[in-house]
């Protein structure tokens, strides 16, 4: 099956090797933080995650929101999403491989990175995050996989995978809900130490990996024979509609928690993001953004003939996904650190280095992508009328 | 094979100090593993359920007062200066009122001697302490003979977890290679450097108590840091804490921080 990644139009290759060239850039950054340590990057002692971290948290989101079509397909018998269910487990293969990278690449002894598992550690968050990642991982790529070659073959899947299926459920919350955990569990910082994390998370991953899901089935339909269909389209823009007003409407509870309590030390993180503390303003303009982008794209989403007409909702689709980066990734991360420990500012901006490494993390994981996608796109448009 | 590692280390360091080893015990582990682990603990090595430390503020006055006891610790223990203060690596530093209990600083019409002073901050050796809790490989650990939080250097994968949750900013990184640019002003061949890419953070001196000696920075401090066995109601913190009032920062965490500032010390109090 695989050996349909290999042939393709010109506009194919030049993809490729566009993609190949920014993962060269990427490993050449790569070494010399190999070489010289995570000096290179803008983090410090205050600010000890930041744009690595901040990519893993919001691909996480991206991974598990594959999730909102395997439930309405199998659970619900949607067959609406019978075509499209593909390009969301392989969304999450992506997507999870790029996380995997983006915490290899923010370690400062990746040599050492086996001792997760030689040393388990119960009682650390981060083993659990290792461990349902792996676990999320390999199922969409089994699960993707064999339903995919049973298509190619015109059969139904075999009976074993609907387990598979079924556990992925509960599996994908899980990849996020811990990935929350990471934060949520930690005394002294204000903005992360709140119960409601973990469906913030979820809400936001909801309304960002749907939409991201919803593009690229609008990019398909344009670049090849395969048609993921108008309704597969629409129920998921509505589901990004939704989650994102839950995504909103979290957020919102945090702000009144922090403000109406009065507690200094809750507030100032948010007065940081959204206003700027003791003159440190860096973040504050991408935060606005944010919150605008959010409101303008709900406004687009709610409202049914914006949210059928395809060029708004693509712009609303873009809103979202830009607020959600913004805010589940710079946002969240650096909003923990800052003010430190001490009610002190340490200001975090990635470096040069830093962001060409983070370019070739997505560079990877979107040509993990488009090989996937091209073979699924290529069973589909020989057999697109496949349902079971 | 973790515990190995570290009593071996433990040990190094012991032998090492006692001469039975040599500074190569440290630096070339395999090399010398065998004899190192052969020789047993120091009989004068002090021992305690709990170590915790008293700072008495009132008993640091100038500035060398402060500075002694840093570079003491920092001498010792080769802890690089860096140029860059975001690459900071400080194991013990001073810092105001305002910053060291930032949520009694709203308080502006308190005692204003006591608003000035500065306070020497270190790790506290927290009895339950967030950094164990989320480090996934056990680099972080509390020993369970005297609660004293350790660091293995060997083991940390730099994942800066227990930066993010140590809720007294304790510990640093090294973001930039400590032994290169002659970032060791004059390094103590009985103390291991460290490398790129680990976390680390002032370890109780363990490596002098072992051998009975008291932390340096206390033995510095002319008694204006005083070390002891915070489970040992005999003991001279155990005194100073039931005589003299004092404060612990963030105790509402629950981290349970096992140092104690004593404040005040004024004619009033
Ligand atoms: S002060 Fe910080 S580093 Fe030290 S034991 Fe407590 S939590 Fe851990
Ligand atoms: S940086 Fe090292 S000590 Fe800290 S949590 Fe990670 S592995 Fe543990
Ligand atoms: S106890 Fe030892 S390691 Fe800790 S600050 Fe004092 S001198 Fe440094």
């Amino acid at each position: 099956m695989f050996e349909r990644a290999l042939s393709g139009s010109n506009r194919y290759w030049a993809w490729i090797f566009f993609l190949l060239a920014v993962i060269g850039v990427g490993f050449l950054a790569y070494m010399k933080q190999l070489n010289e340590g995570l000096g290179i990057t803008g983090l410090s002692r205050d600010v000890s995650w930041g744009f690595y971290i901040a990519q893993f948290t919001f691909l996480v989101g991206v991974a598990a929101s594959a999730v909102m079509l395997v439930i309405p397909y199998y659970l619900h018998n949607f067959k609406k999403f019978g075509k499209i269910v593909i390009l969301g487990e392989f969304l999450a293969v992506s997507a999870v491989t790029m996380c995997m990278l983006f915490i290899l690449v923010d370690m400062g002894q990746p040599m050492r990175v086996l001792n997760v598992v030689l040393h388990p550690t119960l009682n650390s968050v981060m083993f659990w995050d290792a461990l349902v990642l792996n676990g999320y991982l390999f199922l969409n790529i089994i699960i993707g996989w064999t339903t995919l070659a049973a298509d190619q073959k015109q059969v139904a899947p075999p009976q074993w995978v609907k387990p598979l299926i079924y556990l992925s459920i509960p599996w994908a919350v899980s990849i996020h809900t811990v990935t929350a955990f990471l934060y949520a569990g930690l005394p002294g910082r204000h903005l992360w130490l709140t119960a409601i994390m973990a469906a913030r998370f979820l809400a936001s991953a909801f309304a960002g990996g749907p939409a991201i899901l919803v593009l690229l089935a609008l990019l398909v339909r344009k670049f090849s024979k395969f048609d993921p269909g108008q309704e597969a389209i629409q129920a998921l823009a509505k589901i990004v509609t939704y989650a994102m007003c839950a995504n909103v409407f979290f957020f919102l509870l945090e702000v009144f928690t922090a403000f109406y309590s009065g507690i200094p030390g809750h507030a100032h993180p948010l007065v940081y993001l959204f206003a700027g503390l003791d003159g440190h303003t860096k973040l504050v303009p991408w935060m606005w953004t944010a919150a605008v982008l959010a409101f303008a794209s709900i406004a687009l989403l709610v409202n049914p003939s914006t949210r059928q007409n395809e060029g708004t909702l693509k712009l609303a689709l873009v809103g979202v996904i830009i607020a959600a980066w913004i805010d589940k990734g710079m946002g969240l991360v650096i909003g923990g650190f800052v003010p430190n420990p001490f009610e002190r500012v340490t200001e975090y901006a990635p470096t040069m280095p830093e962001l060409a490494i983070t370019f070739g993390v997505y560079a990877v994981g979107l040509l993990v992508l488009t090989l996937l996608y091209k073979v699924a796109i290529g069973v589909r448009e020989e057999n697109g009328a496949v349902e079971h | 094979m973790s515990i190995n590692r570290r009593q071996f280390l433990k040990l190094a360091s012991v032998s090492t100090i006692l001469g039975v080893g040599s500074a190569a015990a440290i630096t070339s582990i395999s090399r010398s593993g065998l004899e190192a682990s052969q020789s047993s603990p120091d009989p004068k090595g002090l021992k305690a359920k709990r170590w915790g430390f008293v700072v008495d503020v009132s008993k640091l006055k100038t500035e060398e007062d402060y500075q002694k006891c840093i570079d003491a610790c920092h001498n010792i223990h080769n802890v690089p200066t860096l140029k860059n203060p975001k690459h900071e690596i400080k194991w013990i530093w001073k810092d105001d009122y305002e910053h060291t209990f930032p949520n009694m600083a709203e308080d502006k019409i308190m005692n204003k001697e006591l608003q000035e002073k500065n306070f020497l901050l270190f790790c506290n050796h927290c009895a339950n302490p967030a950094c164990v809790r989320v480090c996934p490989t056990q680099a972080t650990f509390k020993r369970k003979s005297d609660g004293i939080v350790m660091q293995d250097m060997h083991r940390c994968i730099g994942c800066r977890f227990c930066m993010a949750a140590c809720p007294f900013g304790a510990r640093s990184f090294n973001y930039v290679d400590p032994r290169k640019d002659n970032a060791i002003k004059v390094e103590n061949k009985e103390f291991p450097t460290r490398m790129i890419g680990v976390v680390e953070k002032c370890t109780a001196c363990y490596e002098r108590l072992a051998v009975g000696k008291q932390p340096a920075c206390a033995e510095a401090s002319d008694g204006a840091i005083v070390f002891g066995d915070l489970e040992d109601p005999k003991s001279e913190v155990r005194r100073l804490i039931a005589e003299k009032y004092t404060i612990r920062r963030k105790p509402e965490l629950g981290t349970q921080p096992g140092i104690y500032y004593v404040i005040g010390g004024g004619e009033h109090v």
